[in-house]
């Protein structure tokens, strides 16, 4: 059975490895394939994925077992010696639990329906094959992320999304507007990022290594009791706290939601409708029991979510394309799902743990739902008028218009504040695009000046290459 | 000492000397062309032959057999050991990758002796260990891209300046701190003159703005293969980390974090594509710095690692960009040039050499990354976020110049520019460099923790070359 269990969880992760390398590596050695070949590819790995998640979670279920973690060796192991005193052990582990075993599935679901329809969707487009590399990079990311049972593998799945996310955002490259938007997110994912890479690293630092089963304790999930002091877990969830509010949109860092929308509608429903703008709650509920050790972070998990769903639905009503309502609506719901994580944690902090635990299957729950409907709905979309007209013919007139009872229901200000976004995006370029520009371009003149000087040149100073007044900016 | 099998180190260093001489005399620029890449080649196999068989002997350091060298000048002055051992190949590939991949409208004005001449003085300064014979090796070294700035009729001012006042600086330190024979009792006068040196070398702010001015006004491939084999950083290892103190190793540590995190900051807000990659190889070297100077085992392992990655990843991103500017001409990055349907491969060559550098996962600079940020954090916790500030600045640069130049518009152009069969050599050389560093990395990390703990002067416990 052990064997069995091990085949499984292997292939659950290499499925998508190998449809990522069969894709991706012909086309760098110039060897293009056809579009009936990447279809076939990517369906028999997405299959093969989800047969082996199912497989396996009919085996937990019929074994009673809740965690079946396997062991993948060491990816680098760098010995204890004389001054090195504790050795650097780059661990690879999966882990499949209650958690993961329902992310991988929804994944496989949802990448195999968005595959095939993307293969109609995308028909004789240009940007084909780039599609199904993002696409399968994406996956694979995904997966990596969803059964990590390391922190640094979590980061390494984490990183491949963000990728694919800028790329496919910036799918229709040929024009500036995508490419700006894709940039954009790209930015907001590497800070990021980068916080997620300080808490990895701090996480690795104070235990030694970066399991989770020694951060969040050895129960299985959604139980488990994290071994940090109240400052500790502050530091660490807060820095988690901002990677997951930067990869799933929440305020402040909602201003890319909308701008993601530019890429095609296949790619808008997996990420911004179904899978990436889940993974910052999953990441939460992963380390739920790092929440539990502070009151203080908790509250600010539950602060960002409420504020994200309220903020996420006045903006959506206002909304003039659908995609982009839809992608406040998820934003809603999301930060309902951070919430209910935030009240978690404060639960689990009082010792109600089946309070806590009930809440984040709650939590567990709702993602998976929401996630199906949304694809659903944004995969919709691109036929909505001609589903307007059906029911506008069905009714014998048109459906009346919403908007403007939201309006008069609001006032004019916070109709205006709900059209500009909440003017999340003018601050960001108001007080940290424009200031960082200001000072680069002034130390990049100076420099300039400096090697004129040197040189005997003229003055010729630069411009800054990115005005951030600009909207390509 | 241990002896090699064959003079592996002096063959390896003299062709290059051989085919400058050769390529001197060659009558066309197809047959210089050829010539040098045919050295190149040559110099790699001997390269890799001096690492294969330092490996074979399993020892910390060795000499060549028949060693003309120590005859001619002294013992142990062309050395390998396992420090330099992979760095004397990677430089030889840098070079070759150089001459595999320039373009025809580039090969007319590429002074091939001249580049030659240098890649012999690099070598040579990678395989010294005589604190006299690297002033002298990096002092001519220093020659060659003033050549080049001459030829070409260019402002010599900066780069005169700054690498004027390295030598000087060096020579001074290295005379004051070695005068007696040991170095001990280091002058601290000394020491200040040498870490100055040493930080001009490596483009450490304020003293960098030679970089940006080399790269604008020399040819790309010089400025790649005077800077990518970061012979800065080998020349701290050698001259300073020996003999500083901690206070010493520190202000340089602080003083290249501050230039990572500015020289990224600074490639967002150029528009010429030669400073813009010229910020991002500064920010990478100085990255490296740090770990060199933290002063722990994990912080040096991964600078090593980091400063074999910036060699292949910023040298197929610099080759890229070479490429697309021989195509296209001068690009400016104020605006976009969408040439990614005309050179398909080359965009996405770029986006995979600069994923690399900032070490993303998956590529041969993940690794790097992660332990120069471990070892940092391990001395200095809070000051270890501004090396994630830095990767993240530079990921947010290599982004901003793929979009700005392969997205964006569509390029009007009607001339086939797909890449060259040449051109792709090197970009499937390095492609596999980089795959297969990022998913198989034990082996090279492992070889370079062993360097590092014998550099700081401890020993490795006893494990197998897997590391288990």
């Amino acid at each position: 059975m052990e064997f069995i269990v091990s085949f499984l969880g292997i292939a659950v992760i290499t499925a998508p490895a190998i449809l990522l390398t069969s894709i991706a590596l012909p086309s760098l050695f110039g060897i293009r394939l056809q579009e009936q070949s990447i279809n076939r590819l990517t369906s028999s790995s997405v299959l093969i994925g989800f047969i082996s998640a199912i497989l396996m979670l009919i085996i937990m279920l019929a074994t009673g077992s809740r965690n079946v973690p396997i062991d993948l060796g060491d990816w680098i192991v760098l010995p204890a010696t004389e001054l090195n005193e504790s050795p650097f052990h780059f661990h690879l582990k999966v882990v499949f639990d209650r958690l993961s075993v329902p992310f991988v599935i929804l994944t496989f679901l949802l990448c195999g329906t968005i595959g095939l329809f993307a293969s109609k969707y995308l028909h004789r487009e240009i940007g084909y094959l780039r599609f199904f590399v993002a696409f399968a990079i994406f996956n694979l990311g995904m997966i990596v992320a969803s059964v990590s049972g390391t922190i640094e593998m979590l980061f390494f799945g984490w990183e491949l999304v963000g990728l694919s996310s800028a790329i496919l955002i910036a799918y229709f490259h040929e024009r500036k507007s995508p490419v700006t938007s894709g940039f954009r997110v790209w930015c907001i994912y590497r800070f990021a990022d980068a916080a997620f890479l300080i808490a990895a690293i701090a996480m690795h630092h104070m235990t030694g290594h970066g399991e989770f089963s020694a951060l969040i304790g050895q129960g299985n999930w959604p139980e488990g009791v994290a071994q940090l002091s109240s400052w500790q877990a502050f530091w660490i969830g807060s820095l988690l706290l901002f990677a997951a509010a930067g990869k799933s949109a929440l305020v402040p860092f909602c201003g890319w939601l909308p701008r993601a929308m530019e890429g095609p509608t296949p790619s808008s429903a997996i990420f911004y409708g179904a899978l990436s703008v889940h993974l910052g709650a999953f990441l939460l509920l992963r380390v739920g029991p790092i929440i539990d050790c502070s009151l203080l972070l908790a509250i600010s998990v539950i602060l960002i979510g409420a504020v994200s769903a309220i903020y996420g639905t006045i903006v959506g009503r206002v909304q003039s394309d659908v995609k982009t309502a839809l992608s406040f609506a998820s934003l809603t719901q999301v930060g309902i799902i951070v919430a209910v994580i935030g009240f978690a944690g404060i639960a689990g902090g009082m010792g109600w743990s089946t309070l806590a635990i009930g809440l984040r299957y709650f939590a567990l729950i709702h993602i998976l739902g929401h996630a199906m409907l949304r694809t659903l709905q944004l995969l919709r979309a691109p036929t909505l008028l001609r589903d307007y007209h059906a029911l506008d013919n069905a009714l014998g007139a048109h459906i009346p218009n919403e908007d403007s009872r939201f309006k008069k229901l609001v006032g004019d200000r916070m109709y205006r504040f709900a059209l500009e976004r909440g003017y999340l995006d003018t601050v960001i370029d108001r007080w940290v695009v424009q200031p960082f520009v200001i000072v680069a371009s002034t130390c990049n003149r100076l420099e300039q000046g400096w090697l004129n000087l040197l040189s005997g040149r003229r003055r010729d100073t630069q411009k800054p290459v990115i005005d951030s007044k600009r909207k390509d900016g | 000492m241990h002896e090699l099998h064959l003079p592996w180190l002096e063959l390896a260093i003299v062709t290059p000397l051989i085919g400058a001489v050769v390529t001197l005399f060659a009558q066309s620029i197809d047959s210089k062309r050829q010539h040098a890449i045919g050295f190149s080649v040559l110099t790699l196999l001997f390269s890799l032959g001096a690492w294969e068989d330092f490996r074979l002997l399993m020892t910390f350091e060795a000499h060549d057999r028949w060693d003309l060298i120590t005859r001619l000048i002294g013992p142990n002055i062309i050395v390998i050991d396992e420090f330099s051992a992979p760095l004397i190949p990677l430089t030889a590939l840098i070079f070759l990758l150089n001459f595999l991949s320039l373009p025809n409208t580039k090969a007319e004005r590429m002074l091939f002796s001249n580049t030659m001449l240098l890649q012999f003085t690099t070598l040579a300064l990678l395989a010294c260990r005589n604190e006299y014979g690297l002033v002298v090796l990096a002092s001519v070294q220093t020659i060659f891209p003033l050549i080049e700035l001459i030829y070409r009729r260019r402002a010599i001012g900066p780069y005169v300046f700054h690498m004027g006042l390295f030598v000087l600086l060096m020579i001074s330190g290295v005379y004051l701190v070695f005068r007696d024979g040991a170095a001990e009792h280091a002058n601290s006068l000394g020491i200040w003159l040498l870490i100055v040196a040493v930080l001009i070398r490596n483009g450490c702010a304020p003293l960098h703005c030679w970089l940006a001015d080399l790269f604008e006004n020399a040819s790309f491939g010089t400025s790649l293969t005077f800077t990518t084999p970061l012979t800065g950083a080998y020349l701290a290892l050698r001259l300073l980390i020996p003999i500083s103190p901690a206070w010493a190793l520190q202000t340089v540590m602080f003083a290249s974090l501050a230039t990572a995190v500015y020289a990224a900051a600074l490639a967002l807000v150029q528009s010429c594509p030669r400073r813009f990659f010229s910020y991002i190889l500064l920010s990478h070297m100085s990255l490296a710095f740090v770990g060199l100077e933290v002063d722990t085992v994990i912080g040096l392992t991964g600078a090593l690692c980091v400063w074999f990655s910036v060699g292949i990843s910023l040298t197929g991103f610099g080759l890229t960009l070479r490429a697309v500017e021989a195509r296209v001409g001068y690009l400016s990055l104020r605006k976009f040039h969408g040439l990614y349907r005309h050179v398909p491969l080359l965009a996405t060559f770029f986006m995979l050499t600069g994923l690399s550098s900032i070490g993303f996962p998956g590529t041969i600079g993940f690794v790097g990354m992660e332990l120069v940020t471990e070892g940092v954090v391990d001395v200095y916790p809070l000051v270890g976020a501004f090396v994630v500030v830095a990767a993240a600045l530079n990921g947010m640069a290599i982004l901003f110049g793929y979009f700005r130049i392969f997205t964006g518009t569509e390029h009007p152009a009607t001339a086939n520019m797909v890449a060259k069969t040449n051109e792709k050599l090197a970009v499937w050389i390095s492609t596999v460099l980089i795959i297969a560093g990022g998913i198989w990395p034990q082996p090279g990390v492992y070889s370079r923790f062993h360097a590092a703990s014998h550099l700081l002067g401890g020993e490795t416990a006893e494990v197998n070359v897997d590391g288990h």
